[in-house]
C-alpha cells in the first residue's frame, strides 16, 4: 500500500504524517510540490498541516493551484484517496475536492488544544476502526478551522453522513460542530485535528492510529 | 549619493560616546565616512559588544564534560550521548517588542530560531519568559495580546512546539516589557557549523530574504533607554516573514548536509555588518563586500542603509567555490536569494564598495576585539531590611490572593495560542513544570524550562541569581530530567548607574556560583541592558532558559495524582516569607529578604528525587507560593482534591528553597520515606490526594470554585 506526502514550503506537519502513515505499514513517499506527477502506484495522498506558502492569500489557495495540485486532483477524480489534515483540510476545500471553506476562528486567536471528537460516521476507509458515536481525543492546532457552508451543503452533508468528525465541545465554531467530512465518494477526508499527533503511547494518546492502521489496512487488501 | 557630514550631533545619534569617538579617530587616523560611523555604532553598541558586561561575563561557570561551545558562537552546544547535541540560547527582543509587540516578539522568535539553524540544528523546541507591567497599566493588555499573538504566529507557522515560558506581571515592567525568547535544536554533535571564516579568496554569499530599509539602527535603539519620542523609534522595527524562515531553515540544512558550507553566520542584530564582521575576525580574514550584489527590497539603498539594515530572514555564508552550483541550486529550490557579495581576503580590512566607491575601508578586527569595554562602578545592594510582621490570613482567602493574579493564574489563554505538539514529539505540554520533547528517532528525551523570580533578585541580587538557576535545575529534575546547562537572558536598568550595576554583578556572582555548585554551566546567553524608561529601571530579571536530559521517555514522571495518593514534601524550612508571592499578592508588600538558597542541599535534593524516580507519580518544585501553590496546581491538573495537614501561613507559603511536593502511591510511600531517611534527606507526608475539595488544616474550598478562579483570572485581568 503506497502513501505519497506532498512538502509544500510551509509545510511543517509533513514529517509527523509520513511517519504516521508508516507506523501504520504504508509504504511512503515524500512528494515535492514542484512535482507534476505522483509516484507510481500511489493510493493515498497525504496533505500535511503547516502553513503552505506562509497561509498567504488565503489558506491553502496557493497550495491548490500548485504543480503537484493538479495531480492530486486527478488522482482523486479518478477514485485515488486523499486525506487533509488541517492546512491539507483548506487545501481540499481550496481545490473544490471539499465543499465548504474554512474560516477564521470565531475566538479570533490560534488554538492548540486537546479536544474531544465523536466519530460521526464509521463508514469509511478512516473511520471504520470506530463504532459511530465513538469519543476520541485528537489534538487541534489551528487559527482558521471554523468550518463553514451555506445551509443546502450542510444539509447534504449531514444526509450523505460524510460528516466524519464532530467536536465535543467546539474550539472554532464551526458549523454543526463539525471537525471532518468526507467527499461524496467517501474517499477524500479533510479534517482540522491531527490525529499523526496521537499515534503513540508517549505522545498522551494513540487515538489517531486507528485512523491511520484503518485506511492503510483497507487499502492494502483493496 | 553624498552622505551628511560627520558632527558631534550625527555621533550622539548613533549612541556613541565622546569618548568612544576619539578611539575611533584613534584606530583609523581619520574622520570616518558616514558608513563607518555607522559600522563602529552597530559593532559598538551594548547590544552586540557587551562593553558594559563583558567583564562580568566572563566569570560565570561555562565548561564541562557536557559542553561542546559554549559562550560566544551563536548559540551554545551540549552533548546529550549517540553522537547528538542539543543547540540552544535565550535572547531578548523586549525593546522592539514595546514598541510594536506583534513583530518585535515575532522578530524575536525569528532570531533565536536562526541561531540555532545557523548551527547545524533543526529547531525542536522553543520557550518564552515575558515581563510585563501591572495589568491595569493603559498599555499592557495591548502588549500581552501582541506579544503573544506575535510569538504564535512566528513559532506556528516556522513548525516549532512553543514548549514552556514564563508570564509575569509588576508595575516596573510600565514602561519596558521584557520579551525573551528561547530555542533549541538537535544536530549531530561532529557536524556543528561555527562562524569562522577559513581560506582566502572564498565566495561570501548572501542567503534568504531581500534587504529593506527595515530595522536600520535597530541594535542602536536596542541599547538606549525609552523617553517619551519612542512612538518615533517605531519604523526601527523590523518585520518578520516565518513563512521564509522555514525555507531558509529547509534550505540551509540541505546546503550544510551537501558539504558547501565552511562558516555560516545569520544577520541579526546590525545585519550584514555584524555577521560579516564576526566571520572575518573569528577567522583572522578580512571581508570584502561589493554591495551592489546583494538582493534589495527597495530602491536606492544605501551602503548605510545596506549594512545597517535588520531585515529578517537572512544568513551569510563563506563558501567552498567549487560547491556553487549545487548550492544555488538548493537555494533555486526553495525559492530564495543565493548571491556571491564578497570574498575573504587576507588583509585585516573590512571592505565595503557600493558603485564605484569605498563607503567603507576599515581595520576589521579592531571592530570588535577594540570595542570599548568599561568596568562599570557600582555599589553592592544594600542588605534588604528585615521582614515586617505579616498579618494573619485564611489560607483560602490567601491562595484565592494568588489564584486570581495573572501572574500565577492560570495560562492557558497564553500558550493555547501556540503550537506545542507540531513535530509530534512534544511528551509534556506547557502548564505545569517543565517541557519535554522525544529526541526524534530515540527512545532519548530534552526537557526545557525557564525560570527567575525578580523580587528576589532586587531584594538580594547574589541570593536571587543562585535561585534562579536553582529553580531551572529544580523544574528539570521535577520532569525526572537531568539538568545539562544553561543560557542566562539578563535584562537589566541603565548600567551607567552603580546600583544598577551593582545589581548585575551581584546577579552573575549568584548565578555563578549556583552553575559551579550545580555542574550546570551556562553556555550561552544575552545580555539586555537600558530597560529604562524615565529614568525608572526594571526589577533586575536575569532569566535562566535550562535544559535536561531523559535517557528514556520512561523516565519521564509526568502522571497525575488519583484519589488516595499521598502528598510528600522533600526538602525542609523555616517558612521564608520575605519577597514572598503571598506578601506581594495578599498584601502589595515587597519586603524581606530573599531566601537563602543552600546549594549543596538543592543537589542533594534534587539527587535524591532522580533516584527515586520509581516511586513518584507527580512532582512539581516549591517556588513562587510555596506549598500551598505548587499543591494546588497539581490537584487541579488531575481534577481531584487534596487535604493538606499544614494550616499555619508559614509553612504553606514560604518560599524556602530546595523543596519539592511528591504525588505517591500510598503503597510506595513507605519505601520513599525509608529512602530518604537513609539519604538525610528530610521528606514528610503532608496530605491525601482524596475528594472534590482543597483543604488546608481546617480551611477548605471546593476545587471547582477555587479552579473557576485560576482558569477565569488571567482572561479577566488582560485578555
Amino acid at each position: 500500500m503506497k502513501a505519497a506526502v506532498i512538502t509544500f514550503p510551509g509545510s511543517n506537519c509533513d514529517r509527523d504524517l509520513a511517519e504516521a502513515f508508516a507506523k501504520a505499514g504504508a509504504e511512503v513517499t515524500r512528494v515535492w510540490h514542484k512535482e507534476t506527477e505522483l509516484p507510481k502506484g500511489t493510493d493515498i495522498v497525504g496533505i500535511p498541516g503547516g502553513f503552505s506558502f506562509g497561509d498567504y492569500l488565503r489558506c491553502g489557495a496557493i497550495a491548490a493551484r500548485s504543480p503537484v495540485g493538479q495531480a492530486v486532483a486527478a488522482h482523486a477524480k479518478k477514485g485515488g484517496y486523499v486525506l487533509g489534515i488541517c492546512n491539507g483540510f483548506q487545501v481540499l476545500t481550496e481545490m473544490g475536492l471539499l465543499p465548504g471553506v474554512l474560516m477564521r476562528n470565531a475566538g479570533l486567536k490560534f488554538v492548540c488544544r486537546t479536544v474531544g471528537l465523536t466519530v460521526a460516521t464509521r463508514e469509511s476507509a478512516y473511520t471504520a476502526g470506530w463504532q459511530t458515536g465513538s469519543v476520541i481525543r485528537v489534538p487541534v492546532a489551528h487559527h482558521d478551522g471554523n468550518y463553514t457552508a451555506d445551509a443546502a451543503t450542510l444539509q447534504r452533508l449531514k444526509a450523505e453522513d460524510r460528516i466524519a468528525f464532530t467536536y465535543v465541545d467546539n474550539p472554532n465554531g464551526a458549523m454543526a460542530d463539525i471537525a471532518g467530512i468526507l467527499s461524496d465518494n467517501r474517499r477524500v477526508l479533510g479534517m482540522m485535528p491531527h490525529p499523526e499527533r496521537v499515534v503513540d503511547a508517549a505522545q498522551g494518546g494513540t487515538d489517531g492510529s486507528v485512523l491511520f492502521r484503518s485506511v492503510v489496512g483497507a487499502l492494502a487488501e483493496a | 549619493m553624498t552622505e551628511p557630514v560627520i558632527t558631534e550631533d550625527l555621533i550622539a545619534a548613533h549612541g556613541l560616546k565622546p569618548d568612544e569617538y576619539q578611539r575611533i579617530l584613534q584606530i583609523i587616523g581619520r574622520v570616518p565616512s558616514f558608513t563607518e560611523l555607522g559600522i563602529f555604532s552597530a559593532m559598538w553598541n551594548e547590544h552586540c559588544s557587551y562593553k558594559s558586561s563583558k567583564k562580568w561575563l566572563r566569570t560565570l561557570h561555562t565548561t564541562g564534560p557536557q559542553v561542546l561551545c559554549g559562550p560566544g558562537e551563536n548559540a551554545g552546544v551540549v552533548d546529550i550521548g549517540d553522537g547528538l547535541a542539543v543547540i540552544f540560547k535565550m535572547e531578548s527582543h523586549n525593546h522592539p517588542s514595546y514598541i510594536e509587540p506583534h513583530q518585535g516578539a515575532a522578530t524575536g522568535v525569528g532570531g533565536i530560531l536562526r541561531d540555532v539553524f545557523t548551527m547545524g540544528a533543526r529547531p525542536i523546541a522553543a520557550m518564552n519568559a515575558l515581563s510585563f507591567g501591572e495589568p491595569s497599566h493603559p498599555k499592557t493588555a495591548h502588549l500581552v495580546k501582541g506579544v503573544v499573538e506575535g510569538i504564535g504566529s512566528y513559532g506556528n507557522a516556522f513548525g516549532v512546539p512553543t514548549v514552556g515560558g514564563e508570564v509575569r506581571f509588576h508595575r516596573s515592567y510600565n514602561g519596558n516589557c521584557l520579551v525573551n525568547a528561547f530555542a533549541a535544536g538537535l544536530a549531530e554533535a561532529d557536524k556543528i557549523f561555527y562562524s569562522a571564516a577559513s581560506g582566502v579568496g572564498m565566495p561570501v554569499v548572501y542567503l534568504g530574504a531581500k534587504t529593506g530599509r527595515d530595522g536600520v539602527g535597530g541594535a542602536t535603539m536596542a541599547s538606549a533607554e525609552f523617553d517619551d519620542t519612542i512612538e518615533e523609534k517605531r519604523p526601527t522595527v523590523q518585520v518578520g516573514d516565518p513563512f521564509t524562515e522555514k525555507r531558509l531553515l529547509e534550505a540551509c540544512l540541505e546546503l550544510m548536509a551537501s558539504g558547501a558550507v565552511i562558516s555560516i553566520q545569520d544577520m541579526g542584530a546590525a545585519g550584514l555588518t555584524c555577521s560579516a564582521v564576526e566571520m572575518g575576525d573569528k577567522g583572522g580574514l578580512g571581508i570584502k563586500l561589493q554591495l551592489d550584489s546583494v538582493p534589495q527590497r527597495e530602491a536606492k539603498m544605501t551602503a548605510y542603509e545596506m549594512m545597517l539594515s535588520e531585515s529578517q530572514e537572512r544568513m551569510l555564508m563563506v563558501l567552498k567555490p567549487e560547491m556553487e552550483a549545487e548550492a544555488k541550486a538548493i537555494f533555486d529550490k526553495w525559492d530564495l536569494d543565493f548571491a556571491i557579495v564578497g570574498e575573504t581576503i587576507p588583509e585585516d580590512r573590512f571592505l565595503i564598495l557600493h558603485g564605484n566607491e569605498v563607503k567603507a575601508d576599515l581595520p576589521l578586527s579592531k571592530l570588535s576585539s577594540s570595542a570599548p569595554e568599561y568596568d562599570r562602578p557600582w555599589v553592592p545592594t544594600p542588605a534588604a531590611a528585615p521582614l515586617g510582621a505579616v498579618p494573619a490570613i485564611d489560607p483560602i482567602d490567601a491562595l484565592k490572593a494568588l489564584l486570581s493574579s495573572p501572574s500565577y493564574a492560570h495560562k492557558a489563554w497564553v500558550w493555547e495560542q501556540y503550537d506545542s505538539q507540531v513535530m509530534a514529539d512534544t511528551i509534556r505540554t506547557p502548564g505545569l513544570g517543565a517541557g519535554v520533547v522525544r529526541v526524534h528517532g530515540t527512545a532519548k528525551a530534552l526537557a526545557f524550562t525557564s525560570d527567575v523570580t525578580p523580587r528576589y533578585v532586587k531584594a538580594n541580587p547574589v541570593e536571587g541569581g543562585k535561585q534562579a538557576v536553582a529553580e531551572a535545575w529544580r523544574n528539570l529534575v521535577a520532569v525526572g530530567a537531568t539538568p545539562l546547562a544553561a543560557t542566562d537572558n539578563l535584562n537589566f536598568g541603565n548600567p551607567e548607574k552603580p546600583e544598577i550595576m551593582g545589581q548585575f554583578v551581584g546577579a552573575i556572582k549568584g548565578i555563578g556560583e549556583a552553575c559551579r555548585a550545580l555542574d550546570f554551566p551556562i553556555v550561552s546567553g544575552n545580555v539586555s541592558l537600558y530597560n529604562e524608561t524615565d529614568g525608572k529601571g526594571i526589577l533586575p530579571t536575569p532569566t535562566i532558559g535550562a535544559v535536561g536530559l531523559l535517557d528514556s521517555v520512561d523516565d519521564l514522571i509526568g502522571g497525575q495524582p488519583q484519589e488516595g495518593d499521598v502528598a510528600v514534601l522533600i526538602g525542609s524550612g523555616t517558612g521564608h516569607l520575605g519577597q514572598s508571592a503571598l506578601l506581594a499578592e495578599a498584601f502589595g508588600r515587597e519586603d524581606g529578604d530573599a531566601p537563602q538558597v543552600d546549594l549543596a542541599v538543592e543537589r542533594r535534593n534534587g539527587e535524591f528525587l532522580l533516584a527515586n524516580r520509581k516511586h513518584i507519580v507527580a512532582a512539581s518544585d516549591l517556588s513562587d507560593g510555596g506549598l500551598a501553590l505548587a499543591a494546588f496546581e497539581m490537584a487541579e491538573a488531575a481534577g481531584i482534591g487534596l487535604s493538606l495537614e499544614l494550616a499555619e501561613t508559614p509553612a504553606l507559603f514560604g518560599e524556602d528553597q530546595a523543596r519539592y511536593l511528591l504525588a505517591c502511591r500510598p503503597e510506595a510511600v513507605e519505601a520513599l520515606l525509608a529512602a530518604a531517611s537513609a539519604a538525610g534527606v528530610p521528606c514528610a507526608q503532608v496530605g491525601r490526594f482524596t475528594g472534590t475539595d482543597f483543604r488546608m488544616g481546617h480551611s477548605a474550598a471546593s476545587m471547582a470554585e477555587l479552579s473557576g478562579v485560576y482558569r477565569s483570572a488571567f482572561e479577566a485581568a488582560v485578555g
